[in-house]
């Protein structure tokens, strides 16, 4: 804590497990992860189903407690990061109040903490433009596509200037062709306010593009296997991205990376494998 | 910069009722079925010549109901006062209670026998006790019947509503280090809001039913309930059957308008 601000990384992690239920029906869903996100780094979490990835963003956010070890965001406790509301956070699902306009969604976590009503119109204002859904704003959810319903949870992750964003999954449900553009959006926004994020996906193209580092994770029980800098890769950092970079040969080689690391065979010839995808 | 999508662009952006996709046929259908019940009552009665006392012809009760139209009005304001004020003073007491044992465990477990008892009794039974209570001029006794009846279903109704806080919503607000009372009024109550009103509509009709018994059992004169005991005493049975077409009446609309308000609360709830 004797760190000055900045310095401090945005999430630490170290020995943690957790371990759900006991006895017989006891699943390990952790076991000994050790993880660093440094301020404004974007870091994916890869690996297949059930691995633990929610697990590990839940601990973080301190929606759910680890058996053992420590986690701090920004040097602090998780609770404590969390009362301060030092993170955003987006889910899966959008999880967006059905019975408020999407301007009141986006508004919510301003209008908890007791924003003044010019300030939260303002901001909202600015958040929804970002998201480019401007002329939404006294739409109510049910009446937003499933990509639309998915881009106001992230201006309302975004609403409170969060130093650190917590995505789990939160393109899921998408079609390719959104997908890739709220990819893009998400570069934008994120170089536009340094903020650094932990990002779940299924996707290993996602997760290389949008990444500083991917970090990938294997089941029962669930642990990191290994974590590939995409930048060591020849990939720009995350922030400097566009959408070229999906073209480019490093982005390939990084997936070739990932993928056998998920699969666990050692690294393929590049030239076969690359292109695949 | 940022592109919208052009499909949702054009959709329609105004709440709609979910009344406007009822169709035609499903209210003619009913209303067929009650006029062929009226006709066939007429010409039965007619032709077998049963007794009015035993059963009035419809269009004898219509007599009635057109020559007392001011007194049956007067009468189903009266009822309809009292279920009113009992309905809105149940309701607001169902909400409530719901929101404190949905909120605290110990409060539902110790509420569930009492409320499942009152859930089986006849609430109306209680009208004479109520009437020596309160005294017999006034028509507190019929709030209160009327406002228990609504108060349990609409308790029963708001509690399951509670209970169906999605799990990312909990998450959210935990996420937010939202208050208790925040909880409540962000995601709790207007997660429970349809049910409250569907414990309502359900509710309705049973105010209107507690209001009118009430009154069989004493108390005031002027109510429908009251109208049709004394019809019936004094042997003019079209137009007790007149007074009971206004009680009819009156719990129709208690049902219709509560129906609407339910829909209306429940428009943005859709399943997504
Ligand atoms: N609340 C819980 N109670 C019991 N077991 C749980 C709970 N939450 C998660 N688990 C278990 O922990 C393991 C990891 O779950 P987790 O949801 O973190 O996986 P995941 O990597 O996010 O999977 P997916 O990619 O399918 O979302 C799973 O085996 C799951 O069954
Ligand atoms: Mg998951």
């Amino acid at each position: 804590m004797s760190t000055p601000a900045g310095m401090e990384p945005a999430i630490s992690v170290t020995g943690v497990d957790r371990v759900f239920g006991k006895g017989r029906k006891q699943v390990v869903a952790l076991q000994d992860v050790d993880l660093t996100v440094a301020d404004g780094e974007f870091v994916s979490l890869i690996g297949p189903s059930g691995c633990g990835k929610s697990t590990l963003l839940r601990l973080v956010a301190d929606l759910d407690t680890a058996t053992s070890g420590d986690l701090r965001v920004f040097g602090k406790g998780v609770r404590q990061a969390r009362l301060d509301q030092d993170y955003g956070i987006a889910f899966q699902q959008a999880g967006l109040l059905p019975w408020r306009t999407v301007a009141g969604n986006v508004e919510l976590p301003l209008r908890l903490h007791g924003a003044s009503a010019a300030m939260r119109k303002a901001r909202v204002a600015e958040l929804l433009d970002l998201v480019g859904l401007s002329d939404f704003a006294k739409s109510h959810p049910d009446q937003l596509s499933g990509g639309m319903q998915q881009r106001v949870a992230i201006a309302r992750a975004l609403a409170e200037s969060p130093r650190l964003l917590l995505m789990d999954e939160p393109f899921g449900a998408l079609d390719e062709i959104t997908r890739e553009r709220m990819q893009n959006e998400l570069v934008r926004i994120c170089a536009e306010t340094g903020a650094a994020v932990l990002f779940v996906t299924h996707s290993i193209p996602e997760a290389v593009f949008l990444s500083d580092r991917v970090v990938v994770m294997s089941p029962r029980p669930g642990r990191i296997t290994g974590i590939v800098d995409v930048r060591a890769d020849g990939l720009v950092g995350a922030h400097d991205r566009t959408e070229r970079a999906r073209d480019e040969e490093g982005f390939f080689r990084a997936v070739a990376e990932v993928r056998s690391l998920l699969h666990g065979t050692p690294m393929p010839t590049l030239a076969a494998e690359g292109l695949e995808k | 910069m940022t592109a919208v999508d052009p499909v949702a662009a054009g959709r329609v952006t105004r709440p709609r009722l979910p009344i406007t996709e009822v169709r035609w046929s499903t209210v003619l259908a009913p209303l067929g079925l009650g006029a062929l019940v009226v006709l066939g009552w007429e010409l039965l009665v007619d032709r077998a010549e049963i007794e009015p006392f035993i059963l009035p012809a419809p269009s004898a009760i219509w007599e009635q109901v057109t020559a007392n139209a001011g007194t049956i009005t007067d009468g189903a304001t009266v009822t309809g006062r009292n279920a009113l004020i009992g309905m809105l003073a149940g309701a607001v007491v169902g909400v409530l209670g719901a929101a404190v044992a949905g909120t605290f465990r110990f409060v539902d477990q110790m509420a569930a026998p009492v409320v499942a008892a009152l859930a089986v009794i006849p609430i109306v039974a209680l009208a004479p006790v109520l009437y020596s209570m309160f005294g017999a001029a006034v028509n507190t006794g019929r709030i209160i019947v009327a406002g228990v009846s609504v108060a349990v279903p609409v308790y029963l109704n708001t509690l399951r509503g509670i209970r169906q806080v999605r799990a990312v919503h909990r998450d959210l607000m935990t996420a937010y280090a939202a208050k208790p009372l925040q909880v409540i009024r962000t995601v709790t109550l207007p997660t429970a809001t349809p049910y409250v009103f569907t414990g309502l509509r359900v509710a309705s009709s049973l105010a209107v039913i507690a209001a009118l018994i009430a009154e069989y059992f004493g108390g005031p004169i002027g109510g429908l309930g009251k109208s049709i005991t004394s019809s019936a005493a004094s042997s003019n049975y079209p137009l007790a059957w007149a007074y009971v077409s206004g009680a009819i009446v009156l719990g129709l609309l208690f049902y219709v308008v509560t129906l609407l308000v339910e829909l209306w609360f429940s428009r943005h709830h859709r399943p997504a």
